[in-house]
């Protein structure tokens, strides 16, 4: 795995984006040059003022520091889109497992209900929901988690239905064991790296997802995300204020993020997905095409 | 199908079908044997004629389109095919083991040789602590002559010879009273073959072992078999003891197939091939599965199947062309 990362910079690059991020959004109040939730006195001159020294990105339609929230704005676009891929492995996963290692009636329902999930467009129906439930951090989480799980369930089912006709499974039905004892020691940890590195991918839909409601005006009001911050600067004068600072950084930030998560992600699949590997004796100039163009497909 | 003492495993018209798309495949079709304590069993045939399907079959192990029609399997006196999921996992392995074809398969790539063998252990709870468990394997490992310090390494890291060596101790691991072998020796090449055998006869006399050994290879059978019984297309052809086999075998198949290994007491000897293919398991000749390919065939081969006889105390075949002058 550490050889596949030194044989892709791309990874490596990506893993550093991601490192820069995590550092910003854990040591926020410390990095930020001001306190987003102070109260500050406010000029008409500090509405939109331009980048400074006192202000290096300037300031927003309130006059608070717009490096300060986009710091800030990091921690929740990184909380939701973890948590939020969290609950789609844990659905995805658990779903994967059941309908692969268990198919029958089961397994077919469990993945037509995917294909379900898999049709509806995912946007408008987490409108709906999180115009109805009301917008809050947790909900969103939630909201965002519930629907993108589909994919890990398909790839995790494809692992699970291949794994268990090795014949070491066979083994252990020989030695007595049961399927719950199967699916826990033999299947879940070769379909485990899989799914980590199927999850890193899904952080960066989450991560999209939240952008796009917060943007559309449905995020959180309490806390400044980055779509937040996008939606206050496009809905609140600052195009025609020019001042391109207040869209910018939150926009660089989300692109930084999710290109972050989709680099780190595609190397670790390449890695770990048996399909995308060529074989170990086929040397890298021999191959038609390079695996990092292949899709996984589930 | 009677014999003086009371068989430890004793297989009783066992049938055994797969059902597919394409029809149902009779894989295995009225099969009885009998194995004593202590006794090493050979079980002959060509590929595909059902060796490995009756092993699974005794084992409950079939793949989800094999059902077993009809029959019994007596392990010790009792029906395992009457027994319930639960009790069939528990009988599994303490009583019966198998050694898989293809060691490297066998075993998770993932998980440590040692843990895998502790795996058989721990099922059956016999591993009451994490040290006594690890004991117990390095016990094993060197019983099969591989360094108890070696637990700790992964499938990759061994060599074909030490995996099959590694599967032979995961087999005893809960002591087991029958090991089945389903071809042990494949894939490996000739000196490993001799050792993996050795090994097989050694721990079958120190462990007094009830050994099934499902292979190809006659001349296996005949260094290790007390009894031989050869199979054609999923039927039994001839049952018997080794020297029986071999000196006077009864069944035209059993006949051709002798001829077909080489005989290193006649090196200029041409060596002959049956000709003609196994039968397809789901369009099967309406008379004597062999028929098609017997040079003995008379007409009667063809319509009527042949029933599995006694030809004499401890001698079973299933040919029309037998009775008629005991050939």
């Amino acid at each position: 795995m550490l050889a596949q990362l030194r044989r892709s910079p791309l990874g490596v690059v990506g893993a550093f984006m991601l490192g820069l991020a995590l550092i910003a959004a854990t040591f926020a109040p410390w990095l930020a040059p001001y306190d987003p939730e102070q109260t500050i006195h406010v000029t008409i001159e500090d509405i939109y003022a331009r980048p400074s020294a006192e202000h290096i990105l300037g300031t927003d339609d309130g006059g608070n520091d717009v490096l300060s929230a986009f710091i800030f704005g990091s921690r929740v676009s990184l909380l939701v889109g973890f948590s939020a891929s969290l609950i789609s492995m844990f659905i995805g996963g658990a779903v994967g497992l059941v309908a692969g290692f268990y198919g029958g009636r089961i397994g077919n329902a469990l993945m037509r209900l995917t294909d379900i999930f898999l049709v509806i467009p995912d946007l408008p129906l987490m409108i709906v929901i999180v115009a109805m439930v009301g917008p809050s951090l947790w909900n969103i989480i939630l909201v965002i988690g519930i629907l993108g799980w589909t994919g890990t369930a398909r790839m995790v089912r494809a692992q699970a239905l291949s794994l268990k006709e090795r014949q070491f499974v066979l083994r252990a039905r020989a030695l007595g064991a049961g399927n719950f004892h199967i699916l826990r020691r033999h299947i879940f940890p070769l379909v485990l790296p899989l799914m980590v590195a199927n999850t890193v991918l899904v952080i960066s839909l989450s991560i999209l997802s939240e952008s796009t409601l917060s943007f559309l005006g449905l995020g959180d009001p309490t806390t400044l995300s980055w779509g937040g911050m996008l939606n206050f600067a496009f809905t609140r004068g600052a195009i025609s204020a020019r001042a391109w600072w207040a869209l910018v950084a939150p926009g660089l930030g989300i692109v930084w993020v999710v290109l972050a998560c989709t680099l780190v992600g595609n190397t670790l699949e390449e890695a770990f997905n048996p399909r995308l590997q060529s074989h170990h004796l086929q040397g890298e100039d021999k191959m038609i095409a390079s695996p990092s163009h292949i899709q996984a497909e589930g | 199908m009677e014999r003086a003492e009371t068989p430890l495993l004793e297989v009783r018209h066992l049938s055994t079908n797969f059902v597919t798309d394409e029809g149902v495949f009779r894989a295995v079709e009225d099969l009885s044997f009998q194995l004593r304590r202590g006794e090493f069993l050979g079980l002959v045939g060509e590929s595909g004629c059902g060796k490995t399907t009756a092993m699974l079959s005794v084992l409950r192990l079939l793949p989800a389109a094999g059902r077993i029609v009809s029959g019994e399997v007596l392990l010790e006196g009792e029906d395992i095919l009457k027994l319930d999921a639960a009790e069939m996992r528990r009988m599994r392995w303490r009583k019966m083991s198998i050694i898989f074809q293809g060691a490297m398969n066998a075993l998770n790539p993932v998980r440590n040789v040692g843990d895998q063998i502790a795996e058989a252990l721990v099922l059956h709870d016999m591993a009451p602590s994490r040290r006594r468990a690890a004991a117990r394997v390095g016990e094993l490992l060197e019983l099969v002559g591989i360094d108890a310090d070696r637990a700790d390494q992964f499938p990759h890291q061994y060599s074909g010879g030490m995996r099959q060596r590694a599967m032979i101790a995961m087999a005893l691991a809960c002591s087991p009273q029958v090991v089945i072998a389903d071809e042990p020796t494949t894939a490996l090449d000739v000196m490993i073959q001799a050792q993996i055998l050795e090994l097989l006869e050694r721990l079958q006399r120190e462990l007094g072992l009830s050994v099934i050994l499902v292979t190809h290879d006659l001349s296996v059978v005949a260094e290790v078999c007390h009894d031989v019984l050869v199979m054609y297309g999923g039927v039994l052809a001839e049952y018997a003891t080794v020297d029986e086999i071999y000196n006077e075998p009864l069944h035209p198949y059993t006949r051709l197939l002798l001829e077909a290994f080489p005989d290193l007491s006649r090196p200029d000897e041409r060596m002959i091939s049956i000709p003609g293919q196994p039968p397809r398991l789901n369009d099967l000749p309406a008379g004597c599965r062999f028929a098609p390919r017997c040079p003995m065939v008379i007409d009667r081969c063809r319509i009527e199947p042949p029933p599995v006889r006694q030809v004499r105390p401890g001698r079973w075949a299933t040919c029309h062309r037998i009775d008629e002058a005991g050939t």
